[in-house]
């Protein structure tokens, strides 16, 4: 008796050492093209998923952006083309618009490097043997777990976000005072909302404290033999070795705050989607601003923070199932 | 009666306690280095602190200028009003489902797909994995419409399934990190287990189930852990993709003070309920930590992200 043929054999078939697509092409299954074909079969699900999840709609949005969308009695939506209306709208009469995302540039600018700096402080006060060492470093870390958009909202409600002092000795009134208004309201809020950028700090501690833990003993050994103080052998030996660190930092620190719930611009996109007059199209024109202005900072801050410089121990390749 | 004397008392001895060979081992250092930390620490958890104060507190306490820190009673009224208010129980059903499910399901296929660029060659692998990293810095904001456009077609918005799938395909949030934890792990596995393994006859996917992933264990942890707490804080995707169809904890905080107006027959949510509120909300995420503090720290430590 005949075995019957599986219907998928017109689509592929195995011939010993050869896969037959579609009955015409024939790949030879060389050990070279087995590892492929498992490879991409091991990452097939996320192919699937970046193409329709993250690629199509990412094009779909860029589409979305030139349109103006009307949503069609539960039918779906309809697309009128307007050009570059949406950006130009948004770049000449969105004043709230530009004026979130001019603040949004200027506490990124503010807030990444108190944050990596601070994180790096910790670090290296962390980074001594002591009692209590882990204790302190779970303070540290706590943040992360508890981090949320409306916790902080209910926090910065009640001016817990700041040490009272701070606010009573009129020590924010002076800042009012003394910058230009551009650069005050990222001061200010700086000092107002300083224990919540304190808190998104805590990733950054642990990856700090894992790079200084890596680092070779010996050449601090070398340096002050040498007659290197403290402050040179900071500049000279650690800081250069935590460049690929404070890089990283860099990147997941401006990635959290961009993309943290609590961002008034994520919420004002957010509106602008159900807003009559201004709906998805309108919505999807402001996420690619905002996109824009991420990729820019993101740019510029590998720019400065260049880690592309030879590290100065290599790793090994593999260091035991430790890790 | 034997005077303290500042010129006995500092000799070589003392000196060398509180100065130490180098500065930096004496008993000064020490101090100042714990002083720091405390400082630095007490700052931390200053909005805790106020967070617990407040919840214990009457409205006398609250109005009473004189009362900084410590109520005058431990009054729990706040918390019950709050737990009825938030519908706790519920709640925090609805909550562990909508960040325990998607959590377990993206670690499961991020182990799988950082399985795949580590271990296997293919074309384009490198261009592939770039993607995989452009996917963490492309804000949700600009997907997000076309998901939702998307997954209403699908008839699966303002359900958990529009958390679940992207989630199950490598999508969900902040996917990207968890690849390239497992990326790290498994790139750091010799070949030649690999190899061995090939030579007994084992297939590709049971060295994956048999070796890798017992291996891959602490890496599971780290990823699910910290993909849970991420899916339990996140309110923006949830807000919009959940809708009506499922209230967490964090959407419920929200809209706490309509919902207690409401419920309470048009009281208003003071600070002291409200901070009540926020304890009960964070409370669930606070235990664990306590409990598995070392986990989370040690897993960052362990996971490689510090830029290999």
């Amino acid at each position: 008796m005949h075995k019957k043929t599986p219907w998928y054999n017109n689509l592929y078939r195995l011939e010993k050492q050869t896969l037959v697509l579609f009955r015409v092409f024939r790949i030879p299954l060389t050990s070279k093209v087995r590892e492929a074909l498992s490879g991409y079969a091991f990452i097939s699900i996320w192919l699937i998923g970046f193409l329709f999840l993250t690629a199509i709609p990412l094009i779909e949005s860029l589409i979305y952006s030139f349109n103006r969308i009307t949503i069609v009695g539960g039918e779906g939506i309809q697309l009128i083309s307007v050009g570059w209306q949406n950006f130009i709208t948004i770049l000449t009469s969105d004043l709230a618009f530009i004026e979130q995302l001019q603040q949004f540039v200027w506490e990124m600018i503010i807030y990444v490097p108190v944050i990596i700096i601070l994180a790096m402080v910790i670090a290296i006060l962390l980074n001594r043997p002591f009692k209590l060492r882990a204790f302190f470093r779970a303070i540290f870390f706590l943040p992360v777990i508890i981090t949320s958009g409306p916790v902080v909202t209910e926090l910065l409600r009640q001016g817990a976000g700041t040490i009272p002092s701070l606010s009573e000795t009129g020590f924010l009134t002076i800042i009012e005072s003394i910058f230009p208004s551009f650069l005050a309201q990222p001061l200010v809020e700086l000092f107002t909302e300083i224990i919540f950028i304190l808190w998104f700090s805590g990733v950054q501690v642990v990856l700090f404290l894992a790079g200084l833990q890596k680092m070779d003993q010996s050449m601090y050994e070398a340096a002050q033999m040498d007659g290197a103080n403290g402050w040179e052998t900071f500049w000279k030996i650690t800081l250069p070795s935590l460049k690929n660190i404070i890089f990283v930092s860099a990147i997941y620190t401006i990635v959290t705050l961009a993309t943290f719930s609590n961002n008034p611009i994520i919420a004002y996109i957010r509106t602008a989607m159900f807003e009559g007059i201004k709906g998805y199209g309108y919505a999807s024109a402001l996420a690619w601003l905002y996109f824009l202005v991420i990729a820019l900072l993101l740019l510029v801050t590998s720019f400065l923070l260049n880690p592309k410089e030879k590290p100065i121990k290599e790793r090994p390749m593999f260091q035991g199932f430790r890790r | 009666m034997k005077r303290f004397n500042m010129k006995t008392w500092w000799n070589a001895k003392t000196k060398r306690k509180w100065l130490g060979l180098k500065f930096s081992d004496g008993l000064l250092f020490k101090w100042m280095l714990y002083a720091l930390l405390i400082v630095i620490g007490f700052v931390y958890i200053y909005p805790i602190i106020h967070m617990v104060s407040y919840s214990l507190k009457t409205l006398e306490d609250l109005l009473d200028p004189s009362i900084q820190y410590l109520p005058s009673t431990l009054y729990l009224q706040n918390f019950i009003d709050a737990f009825v208010t938030l519908d706790y129980m519920n709640t925090l059903g609805e909550t562990l489902l909508v960040s325990l499910i998607p959590a377990l399901l993206q670690t499961l296929v991020a182990s799988l797909i950082g399985y795949g660029f580590a271990r296997f060659q293919f074309p384009l692998k490198k261009i592939l994995f770039a993607l995989v990293l452009a996917t963490y810095i492309i804000p949700p904001q600009v997907t997000m419409i076309p998901r939702y456009v998307l997954f209403f077609n699908l008839g699966i918005l303002e359900s958990i399934w529009a958390i679940i799938v992207p989630a199950t395909f490598g999508q969900g949030l902040f996917s990207a990190i968890f690849i390239l934890i497992f990326y790290q792990f498994y790139r750091m596995i010799p070949k030649s287990i690999d190899e061995a393994a090939q030579i007994d006859g084992a297939s590709r996917w049971s060295i994956y189930t048999k070796i890798a992933i017992p291996l891959s264990l602490p890496s599971f942890l780290t990823s699910f852990l910290f993909s849970f707490v991420w899916y339990w804080n996140e309110t923006y995707i949830n807000r919009l993709f959940l809708g009506g169809g499922g209230e967490t904890l964090l959407l419920r905080l929200l809209n706490f003070a309509s919902a207690f107006n409401n419920l309470m027959g048009g009281d208003y949510a003071n600070e002291a309920i409200r901070m009540a509120a926020t304890l009960l909300i964070i409370l669930p995420l606070l235990l664990m930590y306590i409990v598995l503090q070392r986990l989370f720290i040690e897993g960052i430590d362990r996971s490689g992200i510090t830029g290999e």
